[in-house]
């Protein structure tokens, strides 16, 4: 799964992917009433392209990205530092249990409301939101590695004198790494989700924001280039964190390759 | 003044129903700075309960642990303690260079020179050349060579040892025993050694402590005369050597309740 995309090409996906385009296509533009729903796909790549030749597109783009970046990586180190002291100390997991238990089935948008009370439309909002919602896979998970990790490491930790915040930084943040890797893989389309999600409800800018200002304004075909734009985000900001896992993890792979030590 | 001294300890444990079991029993038992000393017993007798005593990662229910007069209370300074699984406590992540340099940082040695240190160590226990290699990928006899790099990077005081090669084929033993005496007498260490091999411990040590088995105690003192350095055929072959495995093997078996006259 991880190598999926160093592989060969997937040819007969992609054939099934070029098929069901050519079939928009087709159909599109043999039936002139479903061109408001479904403009020809041309259209729309056409439509994309003079987006970003009016450079407004690029805009909401980076709008997007940024908030996404900020409210990821700050929920990354919030909730990896507080899943590392959960999974350590198992009394301050006990405080916090029924209340981490309650709040991480919820649907993060219910929080949307509140978030909007507090700190209004904007940025601060949007990337608030996105903490919270990003913030549950990664505690989660955190706490998991940190429980997971055997406990001849920690004790080796302590015949060397470490210190408990040392054995935290040293022992328990790298050996529950795979752990937090996953949790951090499955933020990463939460994230995107809360950035898109919040524009189009709060408006100021973003791809979330331009993709329902275009369909009020009945320019469909802009819609579907906005739709586009996030699905790429997504798919990039995924090879990406691919990338980053396989040169990052190279130890845990060779190491279950091996088999238990 | 010994640099190691362990007063009367105790260690009991509570069971899951609530009665409680002893480990071990007012044990005494002293090592020189310089020593090697071995503590050897029946299977299961409490020697890793004793040995986590003195490396202060857990309390005794009784007695204390003095390193060079003071008393040791929590993780000892000055003292790295090889668990028996070492495999398991060897970091994943590192490299075999990570992993020696964690003892340095551990003391906070980590400068300029310290990765030309830690590769001197590496070259000492043997592993040259396997530098970038990571634990997953060595033989369990190699792994153990690590731990030691590691454990010796710290320069401690004494360094405890909990059947570090109980696990290994009988050759890499035979090896690995070698390599300690080697870097022991090189580095000036005092090592305390825990096995339930009755020839190993007399193959290495100065001084034996027999223990019984649990709750152990101290059954009998052995200062072991042979003359270094040893040798694994020579030494082995040394009456003497034949009258002290004689000597513990009939200490052990008789308070086992084995037919010592066998031999």
């Amino acid at each position: 799964m991880h190598f999926a995309w160093k592989e060969k090409l997937n040819l007969p996906g992609l054939a099934t992917l070029a098929a069901l385009l050519l079939l928009w296509e087709a159909s599109t533009r043999l039936s002139p009433t479903l061109q408001f729903y479904f403009p020809p796909l041309s259209q729309i790549l056409l439509s994309l392209f003079d987006l970003f030749l009016a450079r407004e597109v690029v805009g909401h783009c980076l709008t997007t990205l940024g908030r996404f970046l900020g409210g990821y990586l700050l929920s990354a180190a919030l909730a990896v530092s507080c899943g590392i002291a959960l999974g350590y100390f198992r009394r301050t997991y006990n405080l916090c249990e029924v209340l981490i238990e309650f709040l991480r089935p919820m649907p993060s948008v219910a929080i949307i409301p509140v978030a909007i009370l507090f700190l209004g439309i904007g940025d601060r909002m949007v990337v608030a939101v996105t903490v919270y919602a990003c913030t549950w896979p990664i505690l989660i998970n955190t706490i998991d590695g940190v429980r997971n990790i055997d406990g001849t490491l920690i004790d080796t930790g302590r015949t060397f004198g470490l210190s408990r915040w040392t054995i935290l930084r040293k022992i328990a943040l790298p050996g529950a790494s795979p752990y937090i890797l996953t949790g951090l893989r499955i933020s990463l389309p939460i994230g995107l989700i809360l950035v898109t999600t919040s524009e189009m409800v709060v408006g100021g800018g973003g791809l979330g924001f331009f993709i329902l200002d275009e369909e009020r304004s009945l320019r469909t075909s802009n819609m579907y280039a906005g739709i586009i734009l996030v699905a790429l985000l997504g798919y990039l900001l995924n090879r990406l964190f691919l990338v980053f896992e396989s040169k990052a993890m190279v130890w845990h792979r060779g190491m279950r390759a091996e088999g238990p030590v | 003044m010994p640099l190691l001294k362990v007063e009367e300890l105790s260690k009991s444990y509570r069971q899951l129903d609530g009665g409680l079991t002893l480990a071990t029993r007012e044990i005494s038992i002293q090592v020189d700075k310089g020593e090697f000393v071995s503590l050897v017993g029946p299977s299961g007798c409490g020697k890793t309960t004793l040995l986590m005593c003195i490396a202060g990662l857990i309390p005794p229910s009784a007695g204390r642990v003095l390193i060079k007069g003071v008393e040791v209370n929590g993780p000892a300074p000055d003292l790295v303690l090889i668990f028996q699984e070492f495999n398991r406590s060897l970091f994943a992540w590192r490299s075999v260079l990570g992993n020696v340099l964690f003892g340095l940082e551990a003391k906070r040695k980590r400068s300029r020179d310290a990765e030309e240190k830690a590769r001197h160590l590496i070259r000492l226990v043997g592993l040259e050349g396997f530098e970038r290699h990571h634990p997953w990928e060595l033989s369990g006899g190699m792994q153990q060579r690590v731990a030691i790099a590691r454990a010796l990077a710290y320069e401690p005081e004494i360094l405890l040892m909990d059947e570090p090669f109980g696990s290994v084929d009988a050759l890499t033993r035979l090896e690995l025993e070698d390599t300690l005496l080697r870097l022991w007498q090189e580095l000036g260490s005092t090592i305390l050694f825990v096995t339930h091999d009755i020839e190993e411990a007399i193959y290495l040590s100065d001084k034996i402590y027999i223990l019984s088995r649990r709750p152990s105690r101290v059954m009998h003192r052995i200062e072991v005369d042979l003359s270094r350095p040893r040798h694994q055929l020579a030494t082995r072959a040394d009456a003497r050597f034949m009258k002290f495995r004689n000597e513990i093997y009939k200490q052990i078996s008789n308070e086992t309740g084995r037919d010592a006259n066998v031999k």
